[in-house]
């Protein structure tokens, strides 16, 4: 450049992903899972949406029959992580402090020690956020989406990169549906509209409702993934 | 809110592409934005104010290409590009369309570098 004239500037290809280095590490985890044989499955909501009502539940549901484990994440206490303990499984507590969702390199850093191939099933609870969590692969087999009846029928509208990235849903709360006036065919339809044929479940981790299903599917997924290893 | 965490890593990506000319000053990141990144623009910009004060980057413009859904159209058999992120279905023949073929992207795609 001569002194005097104006900068010249030239354009140079890059294309890379910004969260390729989650990306890479979410890779690494999904690898080891499967060597493992360990079905993973990661549950995300908005905070409140009863995730880990939903998860104690399943822990002590399947804890006669299977070998499971649960990572949780939260930007602070250890609260769920007590709460989970009361299944007997061992569960481990992920504090962010102020991250709003889980990253591929924490869930790593997490199951240092564990060993996975002791495991039928690994569920990583996220960071109760219905934004953030969407974009991070954190190297699942199946990513569970909650919505609560308490929270209303048009959150997957407001909020469609979460439902799109999952591939199940699941309806919490149904116990209260009728005293909060819940419309299930309109939240289903909402659901279908941003994510077309995604499942949909209906649970209440308090009564035990819909919890049959839910066991089903997990098993199926667990003997599908087994069949493709 | 991921995006200053986010601009952080753009801004990182691109000393370390700087790093690797020479040092060139960087003028512009030019960044590909899907509808279904999760990721708000307005945010993206503010934040990469913040995250490249003092880099190489401070100074620099974060160009966002904003791009929308396409999905694969099972019943047209053709890509579709979609009205809404809010609503997978083909606007040609109102099928619903879940293969998505493009709206995911956050792609830093190019530097601009001063000569």
């Amino acid at each position: 450049m001569t002194t005097g004239m104006i900068p010249q500037t030239r354009l140079v290809e890059v294309r890379q992903n910004v969260l390729k280095q989650n990306d890479i590490v979410a890779r690494e985890l999904r690898q080891r899972f499967h060597e493992a044989g360990v079905c993973v499955v990661s549950l995300v909501s908005s905070p409140g949406s009863g995730k880990t009502a939903f998860l104690e539940k399943t822990l002590t549901l399947m804890r006669p029959d299977y070998h499971v484990a649960a990572l949780v994440g939260d930007l602070a206490t250890e609260n769920d992580a007590a709460r989970l303990a009361r299944s007997r499984a061992p569960v481990r507590q992920i504090t962010t402090g102020t991250l709003c969702h889980l990253e591929a390199a924490m869930v790593r850093t997490a199951l240092v020690g564990w060993e996975l191939d002791q495991l039928d099933f690994l569920f990583i609870e996220n960071v109760g956020n219905l934004v953030c969590p969407a974009s991070y692969d954190v190297g699942e087999d199946l990513r569970v989406v909650l919505l609560s009846v308490t929270e209303g029928e048009d959150k997957p509208l407001k909020y469609p990169t979460i439902f799109n990235t999952s591939d199940l849903a699941v309806l919490t709360k149904m116990d209260l549906a009728s005293a909060v006036e819940f419309d299930v065919a309109a939240a289903h339809s909402n659901i279908q509209q941003v994510r077309p044929g995604m499942p949909v479940l209906r649970v209440s981790s308090k009564s035990g409702a819909g919890m049959d299903e839910w066991l089903q599917l997990l098993a199926s997924a667990r003997k599908s993934r087994i069949e493709r290893a | 809110m991921h995006e200053l965490s986010i601009a952080m890593s753009i801004v990182e990506m691109a000393e370390e592409e700087s790093g690797q000319r020479g040092g060139a000053r960087v003028c512009a990141v030019h960044l590909k934005l899907g509808a279904l990144a999760g990721v708000v623009k307005a945010a993206l910009l503010s934040s990469y104010e913040m995250a490249s004060q003092g880099t190489v980057l401070q100074g620099s413009r974060l160009v966002v290409e904003e791009l929308p859904v396409v999905a694969h159209c099972p019943k047209c058999l053709a890509p579709r590009t979609l009205d809404s992120p809010q609503w997978l279905i083909c606007p040609e023949c109102k099928s619903p369309a879940s293969e998505i073929v493009q709206g995911r992207e956050l792609q830093v795609f190019a530097l601009e570098l001063q000569e």
